[in-house]
């Protein structure tokens, strides 16, 4: 399926202009690119296969495994960076995989800037966080087994971005479902823990229904459905069967990305081991849908009903989850919920085509390193404080807990996007790229981005300030602690990424580096200024720091939660998701399922024992067949024998 | 030439008239020597396999051919193409993992039952081979019919339920049923063949041309068998019972192998005697396809009994099957073959754990579970390995079937596959749910200590020797089936050039697109 070009062909291709189509074969240390999702499958397999002998040693081989990986792609970063911007998309062939009638796919990997810059993610932060594991889980009885599954999520997760095809993607793509499922519920000796694993299973499984169907359609319209075959048939194909495959595939990153309305998953997520949040459910699975669509931007290009979709999505998910989160008084819930509504961002941001697509990914970089912070930062206090999570519980931590609360503050200043912290250089972008464009959008969709950034400065400084200043509200028992150093080291690092990743991608050109794969775009004017738009956003947030600052910081904060509005126990109910699906899907489901298993049982088997018994004749010798004797048997065969005889004499 | 397939079909018989011979002490080892002849068979399949061109012309190799009943037509003719291949590779890799994971089925105690026990799985094994390698249609039938003796006896003799003499016969009362229909359809196909001494032969009855009543009434004749054995909703229901009241061994061998010759006769005979019957049935049995894939599905969901959710989950899967049969594309075709080599590892890999966990419990009940991931880990992590085979994980075979099911179904028939698609989301739900009940939660509190300490033992040496075949099996046909594939794409090509058909092309094909490799 794949064309690897020799030199003399490049040429040839160049030359053509076409150089959408040419793939060059990877060399060197890109070859070996299939390493990547092999080392921690490796890992994954020897810590789930290999039982108690590997107790031991396990988790550092899982450590290991997950940091070679990084290492294999620092050596690919380098010899990228030694290409030029035409030929940094490298393929790597590794062999025929599904060659069936009319559909042949062969399975293969593509380096490119995207893929990479999701693999040096995936690797950095994921290597970090099996570290802190260490700390984390340091006396559970099944740790082996959460490094297993830790590596194997790693390994899919590599996958996901790393496949040449659709097929091969949504491999990966299922693959860090199975891991997310098997970590929500690492601890499903609490039923809660098992139904929330269960409920991300089936939600995701939704979305999946969305992502086969555009694959399908791809195979029934392309006849591929390899990216670059995908990419090269675009132009031929109608509008209507675009727009289809667009929304298909955004049905997909809603389930994945935990987008409206496939969204009710992420929050019950958090019953999972609190690593396990920062990772999957933070920086980088949950992102897979932003990838999924800025991926197949020819299709949401070529599809401008689908695009408008997604943005749409990603509007109405980043002012769900915003809402949501000023509601909750469960620390990791609330940063779920800022999770969603971060996606939010970037979903709306890779469906505003070229323009916010870099932005989009940007983003996710950025989020990637001060979410994942903060998540173990959380997790941190959790540590400390006896696995308690409500946050009027908390308060006044910054005392007992000074690496921690540093850290994470400087989280929550880079998602705040106070300059010149990380969030600021990719969030202010993508409210600049939602204020372009013509008529009611820009006004729309900007206006929506800008408030959206007010709510999560209020909802993110509540979060900041309830648990580590204003006054103790520590349970008796509590006597929080700092982390150990195994802990602590990560989360340093992470906040450095908070603090300066964003300033550093800027100054390093990163935006014009992901250009040539998400599609080059001119220059668009937003309908405002962008200074003003910079100064209004700032004045915004400003706005909510010092609304949650007079709330809960200034003010003391009850231990139980006040009945609060009608809008605040509307968000407290995460705005009624799980009643609308309940009552929408689970109990006419559930009806439906009775009403079957009743038919079954008695009007279909019992139509089908009817005319059994009307051919044995009478029921009564229906019962005498029932003998078990051979000898019955054996006459009914005979009787059969007779008959093909007869019959063919007859006949003849 | 040496006849690979008679040779192959013999041993086992040979194996089972060893067995019954062996002296009734409970010290003789016929468990050993089931499993030998078992094993063997496996060995010489293997051997055989390898004299298979997968470039071949003709549509089946390893023929033999020899006079039999000539007043009748009827020839011994065997042959396989690759479909018959795969599917008797299949057959012969489950009896050896099914007669391990029988080995306490009958107690030692009882040497003369367990000596009928194996004798029966071995003659069964015979005839899973025959099945499969008749290429006359009198052959096949009489084949057909005589698998209902061992599998009756089976279900009826050595069920572990309370109502296995019922099942048994229901089992039987349907497949007779099935059968009589399909016995009119074969004395009606001869005579619309040129007849003769070898009238019964494939190929003489292959490309005929009759009048549309006749091969419609003939198609309808041979598909009811098939859709019973296969089975399809609305003639599904003795399915159940028979896998409940059934050892775990015996459904595996009933499910996994002989419902396959119903999909199986499907490709074989109704496409490829009746083309014309064929399309212009499709439109209903697509349709019943889909509520095959859906209606098993909730139906399994709403199981409190495993071995009956699992029953279910084929008739779920079966509907896959039929579904990529009859959508005519050589994407879905194939796909659909590879389902039923797929379906075959996986629900033995389902009703063979599930077994392993009713022999520790004692209850087939879900509700008398819950958390056991406690006491018996490793028995956990198998269990749940075989549902998300039949959950169709993506790096699972399962997963890669049921795709090009759907993706060959798509070309043509947009509806229908996007609704049966809808069934991946509920099998999620039937196996999760069941996986939820049974394993997770608290230890189940009539259980002292967890894991080791519980009393309970976890999977032994044998029962991992039973579940690590067929997981090797989910992952090497998910991630490297080309050799599978290869083998079964020019039957299934053959079969739809038989009946006429070729691929929708692309709305929008790649534009300068050169070779598709």
């Amino acid at each position: 399926m794949i064309q690897l070009l020799t030199p003399a062909a490049l040429t040839a291709g160049l030359a053509s202009g076409d150089t959408d189509q040419i793939l060059h074969a990877a060399e060197g240390i890109s070859a070996y690119g299939w390493l990547l999702v092999a080392l921690p499958m490796l890992g994954a397999a020897v810590l789930l296969l290999g039982g108690r002998r590997t107790n031991s040693w396990g988790p550092l081989f899982a450590v290991a495994m997950s940091s070679g990986a990084f290492v294999v792609a620092l050596g690919i970063l380098v010899q990228m960076l030694g290409y030029d911007d035409a030929s940094r998309r490298r393929m790597v062939h590794l062999f025929s995989w599904v060659p069936a009638g009319q559909f042949q796919l062969d399975a293969g990997l593509q380096l490119d800037q995207l893929s990479l810059s999701f693999v040096l993610l995936v690797t950095f932060v994921g290597s970090l966080i099996h570290v802190y594991s260490l700390g984390y889980m340091e006396h559970d009885p099944d740790k082996r087994r959460f490094f297993g599954y830790l590596n194997l999520f790693v390994a899919a997760m590599l996958l996901l971005v790393l496949a040449d095809s659709y097929l091969l993607l949504y491999v990966g793509w299922e693959g860090v479902g199975l891991a997310s499922y098997l970590l929500i519920g690492f601890w499903n000796h609490n039923p809660a823990y098992a139904t929330a694993a269960n409920k991300a299973f089936v939600a995701n499984r939704v979305g999946d229904f969305g992502l086969g169907l555009a694959i399908m359609l791809m195979f029934a319209t392309f006849g591929r459905v390899d990216f670059a075959g995908v990419a090269g048939g675009v132009s031929g194909a109608s509008q209507g069967v675009l727009t289809a495959m667009g929304l298909f595939l955004l049905l997909g990153a809603c389930g994945k990305s935990a987008q409206f309305p496939l969204q009710s998953w992420l929050g019950d997520a958090m019953a999972g081991p609190t690593p396990v949040s920062a990772l999957i459910h933070a920086a980088t699975m949950v992102t897979a849908g932003v990838y999924l669509v800025v991926r197949s931007h020819w299709i949401f290009e070529a599809a401008p009903t689908a695009q408008l979709a997604v943005v749409i999505v990603g509007a109405i998910t980043l002012l769900f989850g915003a809402i949501v989160g000023c509601a909750k008084d469960d620390i990791k819930k609330a940063l779920a919920a800022s999770t969603m509504s971060q996606i939010g961002y970037m979903m709306l941001a890779a469906g505003l085509g070229p323009v916010g697509a870099v932005f989009a990914i940007f983003h996710l970089l950025t989020h990637g390193f001060f979410k994942a912070g903060m998540f173990l930062g959380a997790g941190s206090v959790m540590h400390g404080m006896d696995d308690q999570v409500d946050m009027r519980g908390f308060g006044a931590l910054n005392t007992a807990m000074k690496t921690t609360w540093v850290t994470f503050g400087l989280g929550w200043l880079a998602i705040l996007g106070i300059p010149p912290f990380s969030g600021f250089w990719s969030k202010d972008k993508i409210i600049e790229a939602a204020f372009v464009g013509e008529g009611w959008r820009p006004w729309v969709f900007g206006f929506v981005t800008m408030i959206g950034a007010g709510i999560t400065a209020f909802y993110m400084s509540r979060l900041f300030f309830m648990t580590f200043h204003g006054r103790k509200r520590w349970p008796k028992k509590a006597h929080p602690h700092e982390s150990p150093s195994l802990m602590t080291v990560p989360m340093i690092i992470l906040s450095v990424g908070s603090g300066l990743l964003g300033m550093a991608l800027t100054w390093l050109g990163f935006a014009g580096w992901l250009a040539p794969v998400v599609g080059e775009h001119e220059e668009g004017h937003p309908v405002l200024a962008p200074l003003t738009i910079t100064l209004l956003t700032l004045a915004i947030v400003l706005f909510g720091v010092w609304l949650a600052w007079s709330r809960y910081a200034a003010r003391s904060v009850p231990r139980t939660a006040p009945e609060g509005s009608l809008l605040t126990r509307a968000a407290r109910q995460d705005l009624y998701q799980d009643a609308v699906n309940e009552g929408a899907f689970m109990r006419p489901g559930i009806h439906v399922m009775r009403a079957l298993v009743f038919t079954d049982n008695q009007g279909v088997d019992g139509a089908a024992r009817g005319l059994a018994a009307l051919i044995g004749g009478a029921s009564s010798r229906l019962r005498r067949i029932q003998n078990g004797y051979a000898r019955s048997y054996a006459m009914t065969m005979l009787i059969g024998v007779v008959a093909i005889l007869g019959a063919v004499w007859v006949m003849q | 030439m040496f006849p690979w397939l008679s040779v192959l079909a013999a041993i086992p018989l040979f194996g089972a008239i060893v067995v019954l011979l062996l002296p009734n002490r409970p010290t003789v080892p016929s468990k050993q020597v089931a499993l030998g002849f078992s094993l063997l068979t496996l060995v010489v399949a293997v051997a055989a396999a390898t004299r298979f061109d997968t470039t071949a012309l003709t549509q089946f190799q390893l023929v033999e051919r020899h006079t039999w009943i000539p007043q009748l037509g009827a020839t011994y003719a065997l042959g396989v193409d690759g479909m018959a291949l795969a599917l008797i590779l299949m057959s012969v890799i489950l009896t050896p993992v099914c007669l391990l994971a029988a080995w306490h089925d009958v107690p030692d105690e009882q040497p003369q039952r367990q000596q009928n026990y194996l004798a029966l799985i071995l003659v069964l094994e015979t005839f899973m081979i025959g099945v499969f390698a008749a290429t006359d249609v009198l052959l096949f039938y009489v084949i057909f019919e005589a698998m209902l003796i061992p599998v009756y006896f089976l279900i009826g003799s050595f069920g572990t339920g309370a109502r296995r003499q019922y099942a048994a016969t229901k089992f039987l009362l349907f497949s007779l049923l099935g059968g009589l229909v399909m016995l009119v359809a074969v004395i009606g196909v001869y005579f619309q063949g040129p007849g003769g001494a070898d009238g019964f032969l494939l190929d003489k009855l292959t490309g005929l041309t009759m009048d549309p009543t006749t091969e419609h009434l003939l198609f309808l004749g041979f598909f009811f068998a098939f859709a019973v054995k296969a089975p399809m909703f609305p003639v599904h229901t003795w399915l159940p019972d028979a896998a409940s009241e059934a050892t775990p061994a015996t459904a595996t061998l009933l499910v996994g192998v002989l419902d396959k010759v119903g999909t199986f006769g499907m490709i074989r005979f109704c496409l490829q005697m009746f083309p014309n019957a064929s399309q212009w049935a499709t439109p209903v049995i697509i349709v019943l396809a889909v509520v095959s894939v859906l209606y098993g599905a909730f139906v399994a969901i709403g199981q409190r009994d495993m071995m009956r959710l699992v029953a279910y989950t084929s008739v779920s899967h079966f509907g896959f099957i039929v579904l990529g049969i009859f959508a005519l594309t050589t994407t879905a075709g194939s796909g659909s073959v590879l389902y039923m080599i797929n379906h075959g590892f996986s629900t033995a890999a389902l009703f063979l754990v599930v077994g392993m966990l009713i022999r520790r419990r004692g209850s087939k009940d879900i509700d008398a579970y819950g958390g056991w991931q406690r006491v018996t880990p490793v028995l956990a992590g198998v269990f749940l390995v075989s549902g998300l085979s039949a959950l169709a994980l993506p790096g699972l075979g399962s997963f890669l079937s049921e795709f090009l099911v759907l993706a060959g179904t798509f070309q043509r028939y947009q509806v229908a596959a996007a609704v049966a698609t809808a069934g991946i989301i509920l099998a999620a739900l039937y196996v999760l749910w069941m996986y939820k009940r049974t394993m997770t939660g608290a230890r189940p509190e009539d259980v002292e200590g967890v894991g080791p300490s519980s009393g309970i033992l976890d999977l032994s040496l044998r029962e991992k020797l039973v579940v690590a075949p067929l997981i090797a099996a989910f992952l090497v046909l998910g991630f490297y089936p080309k050799p599978t594939l290869d083998a079964i794409n020019p039957a299934v090509k053959a079969t739809l050039s038989h009946v006429g058909v070729s691929d929708p092309a692309p709305t929008a094909p790649v534009a300068g697109e050169g070779s598709t490799k």
